[in-house]
């Protein structure tokens, strides 16, 4: 295999873990280069709901501080809007909410009912139906492709380099350091390896003795054509995630997800099903003043998740110049941060601002081997058609 | 082996209707593959969205209908009427015991496959006017058929600027084209059967424009227009669609070999102009669907692999007439079309017609990429001023090029911004799904219909690349626009809506950090899961 002009820190993976973390480093000084086997953010990190935040995480608060600057730190609009509403349709989803909310209360973070004044002022498109409504001073949504991009172009804006359309096929070792990332173009010598390939993460890191457990599965969105813009666009609730873009669309999601193996050549197909229809039911329980508006797609993107739904930061023991990086279902939203704590391990050692030793990866050494079956998080056999 | 009630599996997709045979389009194809299969003992359904309503006309879909509908199109028994006699095998199709019903929209087919097992078959999603449902099929055949590549310049979103196809049907089968008199751009055997045919409907042909050198499509077409007064002006474009409320004239010009407009610019006055540059199948459920769709420039550009059964890759859906390949022949005669129908239903009857009446396409009479390149070269990036190729969205061609961030983020100033599409090219030609991400080029409710092909276009002019190696832009379900009233209406089971999450419906995932335990191990994640308050979703 030939040797083509490797980096200090090589990233498999373009998606918003593998970018932020990147843009991270550049801006730290670092020789860094992301390889991605297709384009940047084209699996999960360009399907997600734009949803900002996970409130129990590590990383919640430095995501709070960094989102609304992010636009002045990259250089590149994210589309970021501040604030959620969560939206009960029925009393007993209302009184789900102020449990909810209480939670979050307690966690030092304020929210409010809206009262139905408010909540025309608010959020027009949310029926005087509803059972109520709780505004949350915190978190938000941005645009998943914009913010892709604006990673990638921002790391390039600090020297860190981009190779896409490249699949990372193995690794070259020596005693315990990965010193090379084998490539569908060659050779790339490394100093430090950071794998967040996603789905992907599991089996990349096997084949280095130390394998991230985690298990792939297909979740739904659809999208309407633009409607009037809402003063507030991130709103949950009847069993749905979501927002109205700032043209106006809106983008939910929700509702069953489907278990999945790696495909053979590593590429998800990516197929949405008739569960849009039933995503378009509950959005307009919620907002039947949407009722005329017609959805123009609907999607699917394939999501990791590690056997507790926690995301794993950490050094393999195995190869400990090897950090391996999945944030397990929730890893748009915390991307601002979960860079910057990626870029502290590979740099210090350690993260400066948040304890994360919730995501070590031992916390997995005694799993049980079949803990799919168990969980029952295993693809289903397929039917075949006539 | 444990199930995990939050995902899909044991969920029941409900299906309102089973059928055989489901076929898509009531064209010379699709009408052939119905009949065929009902007098050969299937249970056939045949739907066509046609005739559309006058508001989804309004809204160009599923063509481009360019606002040329007169008053007759609200009229709907009379366009239902019109539609039905206008074809006489729809009534033969009813004679047959086909299962016929017009105004019936397929907006998406679905199957088992890689990425989604826990569907009951294939299941296509089929809306009228007022209601949305779901039908199970053995086997489909889609005959979904042609439209237009559309071209813009100058005024190209006024009122009278229209696709062939759309014009062609409301002409000839509506009597309900608005414009008398018309400029027609392109010269293709599809471009002069279109004039020939508005000719016959009695609309007026005020010229065929052509930027090519000489016409492109077959001698004897060229002939019989021109003996029937038409006028050919090669070497022009169309610089501007005048009018107010509608297309009142156009401005033309000729242009070099460059297509860059030389000499005095000349107006011909037009009531619409149609736009006949390129002709193209219907791929959009077959893709959707994710049956291998590649660029066939003999086909008429995207269109999907068939074999000699006109099977696509995946095994129980076939494409016959328009969307599986446009050429000459074919568009001539539509016993060929007819015959791609026969055959679908022989193979699906297990029948073996060797290779003797395979349709095979005409070998091209000229280089499809580059004409299309070459029209979108000297009208679009050659236009004097700037106007919308994306019209939903009101995107220009400068803004795609520069992958400008959409206006209403208010980012136009800042230079920061001026990253050119060569920005994203990384030893692959441009991705039009990532332009359109950046851009919205293509984003917008008539789901890239207008524009897609003039992007490709324009993205491999830029990016030097051939005009084959732009990947398709995706399609994904509902192909067609679908209100949520409708969508909403597919049945859902009750097993499925109790156990709804908003996300996974993992507790463990909203536990805070000092809760998580030294070792995770799903026995004792089972013995520990309390009922939690904070568990939802990105938030
Ligand atoms: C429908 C949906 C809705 C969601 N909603 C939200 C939300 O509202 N908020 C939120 O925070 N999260 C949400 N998520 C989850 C979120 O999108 C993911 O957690 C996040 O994008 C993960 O980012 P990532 O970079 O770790 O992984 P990915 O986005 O999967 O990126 C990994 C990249 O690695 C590349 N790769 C893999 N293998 C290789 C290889 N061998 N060589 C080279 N490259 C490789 C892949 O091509 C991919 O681009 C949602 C996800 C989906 C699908």
């Amino acid at each position: 295999m030939t040797e083509i002009k490797g980096a200090s820190v090589v990233i498999v993976g373009g998606g918003v873990t593998g970018l932020s973390t990147a843009w991270w480093l550049a801006q730290s000084g670092v020789d860094v280069l992301v390889v991605e086997k297709g384009i940047v953010g084209w699996e999960a990190s360009g399907r997600n709901g734009g949803g900002c935040g996970h409130v129990t995480s590590p990383l919640y608060p430095e995501m709070l501080r960094l989102w609304p600057v992010m636009d002045e730190l990259l250089g590149y609009p994210t589309e970021f809007s501040a604030n959620r509403i969560q939206v009960a349709v029925t009393e007993e989803q209302l009184a789900v909410q102020k449990s909810s909310a209480a939670a979050v209360e307690r966690r030092g973070y304020r929210c409010e009912i809206l009262d139905s004044k408010q909540r025309r002022k608010l959020i027009p498109l949310v029926g005087d139906n509803v059972a109520g409504a709780y505004f949350y001073h915190f978190g938000g949504h941005a645009n998943p492709h914009r913010t892709v991009q604006g990673y990638a172009w921002g790391m390039q804006d600090h020297g860190g380099r981009l190779m896409q359309h490249c699949a990372v096929t193995g690794f070259r070792t020596e005693g315990e350091r990965v010193v090379g990332v084998e490539t569908e173009r060659g050779l790339l010598g490394c100093d430090q390896l950071v794998i967040a390939a996603g789905p992907h993460t599991g089996r990349l890191s096997a084949t280095l003795g130390q394998e991230v457990p985690m298990q792939s599965a297909r979740a739904e969105m659809i999208v309407t054509e633009p409607l009037p813009v809402m003063v507030y666009g991130g709103v949950d609730g009847n069993g749905l995630h979501g927002r109205q873009t700032l043209r106006g669309n809106l983008a939910f999601g929700g509702g069953p997800h489907e278990w999945l193996d790696l495909p053979q050549r590593g590429v998800f197909a990516n197929p949405s099903t008739p569960l849009m229809g039933h995503i378009g039911r509950r959005l307009i329980e919620m907002m039947p003043k949407a009722a005329h508006a017609r959805i123009i797609r609907s999607w699917a993107g394939v999501i990791e998740n590690t056997p507790d739904g926690r995301p794993v930061i950490d050094r393999l023991s195995t190869f400990p110049n090897v950090v391996v990086a999945t944030m397990s279902s929730v890893g748009f939203g915390l991307s601002p941060s979960s860079g910057r704590a990626i870029r502290d391990v590979v740099v210090d050692g350690t993260c400066s601002f948040a304890d994360i030793s919730s995501f070590r990866l031992a916390r997995f050494a005694r799993l049980e081997s079949d803990w799919r079956e168990l969980q029952g998080w295993v693809a289903l056999a397929m039917e075949e058609a006539a | 082996m444990k199930i995990d009630e939050k995902s899909v599996a044991g969920k029941e997709l409900i299906l309102q209707e089973q059928t055989q045979l489901l076929v898509i389009g009531a064209g010379p194809a699709g009408l052939s593959a119905a009949i065929e299969g009902a007098g050969r003992g299937l249970s056939v359904v045949l739907i066509d969205e046609n005739p559309v309503p006058y508001k989804t006309m309004g809204d160009e879909v599923p063509l481009h209908y360019g606002q040329g509908m007169s008053g007759v199109a609200r009229n709907r028994n009379a366009m239902i009427e019109a539609f039905v006699t206008s074809e006489p095998l729809i009534q033969v199709a009813f004679d047959a015991g086909v299962d016929v019903r017009l105004g019936t929209a397929c907006w998406g087919l679905y199957a088992n496959g890689p990425g989604v097992h826990w569907l009951p078959g294939t299941v296509a999603g089929l809306a009228d006017e007022e209601r949305g449902w779901l039908i199970g099929a053995d086997y489909v055949i889609v005959a979904a058929g042609r439209r237009d590549m559309g071209l813009g310049f100058p005024g190209w979103e006024k009122p009278g600027v229209i696709g062939a196809t759309a014009a062609i049907t409301l002409a000839t089968r509506f009597g309900a084209l608005n414009p008398r008199r018309v400029v027609i751009l392109g010269t293709s055997a599809e471009a002069l059967t279109a004039a020939a045919a508005l000719r016959d409907a009695g609309i007026e042909i005020a010229a065929i424009v052509e930027q090519a050198a000489e016409p492109v499509g077959p001698d004897h077409l060229v002939t019989e227009l021109h003996a029937a007064g038409c006028e050919f002006l090669t070497h022009h474009v169309v610089r501007e669609a005048l009018g107010r409320a509608s297309v009142e004239g156009v401005l033309i010009a000729a242009v070099d070999k460059t297509g860059r407009a030389v000499g005095e610019e000349r107006r011909i006055d037009c009531e619409g102009v149609v736009l006949a540059v390129g002709t193209t199948p219907v791929v959009d459920l077959l893709a959707a669907l994710g049956c291998h769709i590649t660029f066939q420039p003999e086909r008429g550009g995207y269109a999907p692999k068939v074999d000699a059964d006109q099977r696509s890759s995946v095994h129980n859906i076939f494409a016959v007439g328009d969307c599986a390949g446009i050429w000459p022949a074919k568009s001539l005669d539509r016993s060929i079309a007819a015959g791609e129908g026969l055959r679908a239903v022989g193979a699906i009857l297990g029948e073996d017609f060797g290779s003797a009446e395979v349709s095979v396409p005409d070998r091209p009479a000229y280089d499809l990429s580059a004409y299309r390149m070459a029209w979108v070269r000297a009208s679009v990036i050659g236009a004097r001023g700037d106007f919308h190729v994306c019209q939903c969205e009101e995107v220009t061609a400068r803004e795609i090029l520069e992958l400008r961030p959409p206006r209403y983020l208010g980012w136009q100033t800042d230079r920061r911004n001026d990253r050119s599409l060569l920005s994203l090219l990384d030893e692959a030609p441009p991705n039009p799904d990532q332009v359109k991400r950046l851009t919205r080029a293509g984003m917008g409710p008539c789901q890239g219909r207008r524009c897609r092909e003039q992007i490709a276009a324009l993205l491999s002019l830029q990016a030097t690349a051939p005009l084959a190696d732009i990947p398709l832009a995706g399609y994904r379900t509902p192909v067609r626009p679908l209100p949520l009233a409708i969508a909403s209406q597919l049945r859902e089971s009750a097993d499925q809506a109790q156990h709804w999450e908003l996300w996974f419906g993992i507790p463990s995932q909203w536990q805070p950090p000092c809760e998580v335990p030294e070792f995770y191990t799903v026995a004792a994640d089972e013995a520990t899961i309390v009922v939690d308050d904070e568990r939802g979703g990105h938030d």
